[in-house]
């Protein structure tokens, strides 16, 4: 469908840091509905950055965002998208900061003003689905690499997301928990998911595009691999 | 984190609701700070001594955070009793030591340490999540309460990216010594310990922006104000008055 609506629209996008120059350059994209997209790229491509700035939490030079057919421009616009659109931090110790692993999980359905009670229950879910159910009581910072990104993953689905943003989930996870959080999140009922990654042949059977990033635009690429 | 290493146990001040511990500690603090008499002073330090005792925390955790107080204390000793005007209660060469001096410095290492005593039982027992989601209903304005939590959250950061900087120096090779090389070092390692700390911090908030953060802190056990609760307040409002009470009564002043 040629006039579907776009879920995440980004035109024009001009970004760079201090000393760096652009590290986006008019770079354009448009996430729609069923859209499972892996975004490759070399190291300090600016795929995280890009990660940043449709969340609004980086604001480009120049370029329009669109998030769920909306045009946002000040902070407030990305309140209510961001609330829609899971993003998931490279480093999951940057998301994860209370006492308790289930306290961190239930952080975002909290903040959705959800009941104490339905909060739990749906974190509580969402650990088992991941297998890290016995983890609940512990601190999150004293959790092994591995956990933490689960705990960091489960912590973003609480939240049931439309969309999900993945930044390297799979690095530093074993096989097999790269098996679990591949099929959990294959359950959720997403309208599009975007994953960085450098293992596009891990994902190949759970993408329908693969996005490259250079020179600070993104190219469609065919074929995986 | 190295803040809430004593947050965790089941003592009576660890299950009380946060609220009644900050007004408590909040209460005794400032009462201590008004206290004149030796009498109501000591009686405040064993009050304080006998709190931390029902938490049952580790002794030498306690006792390695009083002797930081401590240090600074040891600097007032070497310098008030001289500088203090009064009454020579001994002579050392020159120096004429006053009783006035003594008495002040008493007074202020007893209150220094009762207050320090009355915080630690009643604040680190409980989480800093915990604090900031009572003060947040004790009204306290949101902007200081996130100013209180984020301190906290960040000065954890930094530990934790100090931590990793140093190991990274230490294995490879690094020994620090006299030199230049070793400054040098430190100076690089101070430098990107800012650096660093400032980018995780500011990721630290993005994350809690992106789940929807607001400036309110939910959270997930809530404070029920039960009569333990009750009972704990009163009694320490007791004893309370009743320092006050000796206060008054004697007349053992400064």
């Amino acid at each position: 469908m040629e006039h579907q609506l776009a879920l995440i629209e980004l035109n024009e996008i001009s970004f760079g840091y201090p000393n760096c120059g652009l590290v986006l350059s008019d770079l354009n994209m448009r996430v729609q509905k069923g859209d499972r997209i892996a975004l490759l790229g070399g190291n300090g491509a600016g795929k995280t950055t890009l990660f940043h700035i449709i969340l609004g939490l980086i604001r480009p030079f120049s370029g329009s965002i669109s998030l769920l057919g909306k045009r946002c421009i000040e902070e407030n616009d990305f309140h209510k998208p961001r609330k829609l659109i899971g993003l998931l931090f490279q480093d999951p110790d940057d998301q994860l900061f209370c006492p308790s692993v289930i306290e961190d999980v239930s952080f975002g359905p909290l903040n959705l003003g959800m009941n104490r009670d339905d909060a739990l229950k749906r974190s509580r879910r969402c650990l088992e689905r991941l297998g890290i159910r016995h983890l609940e009581k512990r601190v999150p910072y004293e959790l092994s690499g591995g956990e933490k990104k689960l705990v960091a993953l489960a912590s973003v689905l609480a939240m049931k997301p439309r969309i999900l943003l993945l930044d390297e989930p799979m690095a530093g996870l074993e096989n097999r928990a790269v098996d679990r959080f591949l099929s959990v999140v294959a359950e959720e009922d997403l309208d599009a998911m975007v994953i960085i990654t450098h293992l596009p042949n891990l994902i190949k059977d759970h993408v329908n595009k693969t996005l490259v990033m250079e020179d600070g635009s993104l190219k469609e690429q065919t074929s995986v691999c | 984190m190295t803040c809430e290493r004593l947050a965790s146990g089941n003592s009576i001040l660890h299950l009380a609701d946060p609220r009644i511990k900050i007004v408590l500690a909040s209460f005794l603090s400032v009462e201590v700070v008004f206290l004149k008499t030796m009498a109501a002073l000591i009686l405040a330090l064993i009050w304080a001594i006998f709190m931390l005792y029902v938490t049952g925390l580790k002794k030498d955790i306690l006792l390695k955070r009083l002797f930081f107080v401590n240090v600074f204390i040891v600097v007032l000793w070497l310098v008030i009793p001289w500088s203090t005007p009064g009454a020579t209660l001994f002579q050392i060469g020159p120096i004429g030591i006053t009783r006035e001096g003594v008495m002040l410095c008493s007074a202020i290492t007893l209150k220094c340490n009762a207050i320090v005593m009355f915080n630690m039982a009643l604040l680190s027992t409980s989480t800093i999540f915990a604090l900031a989601h009572a003060l947040d209903h004790l009204k306290v304005p949101s902007i200081l309460v996130q100013l209180f939590f984020f301190s906290w959250r960040y000065l954890h950061v930094l530990e934790e990216e100090y931590i990793k900087i140093k190991r990274a120096a230490m294995l490879r090779g690094f020994s620090p010594g006299t030199n230049l090389f070793t400054y040098k070092t430190y100076a690089n390692i101070l430098g990107t310990l800012f650096v660093r700390s400032y980018d995780r911090g500011q990721r630290v908030y993005w994350a809690m922006v992106c789940r929807g953060f607001n400036g309110t802190f939910w959270l997930l056990s809530h404070f029920r104000l039960g009569s333990r609760d009750l009972i704990l307040m009163s009694g320490m409002l007791i004893l309370g008055i009743c320092l006050l009470f000796v206060e008054w009564s004697t007349n053992w002043h400064l």
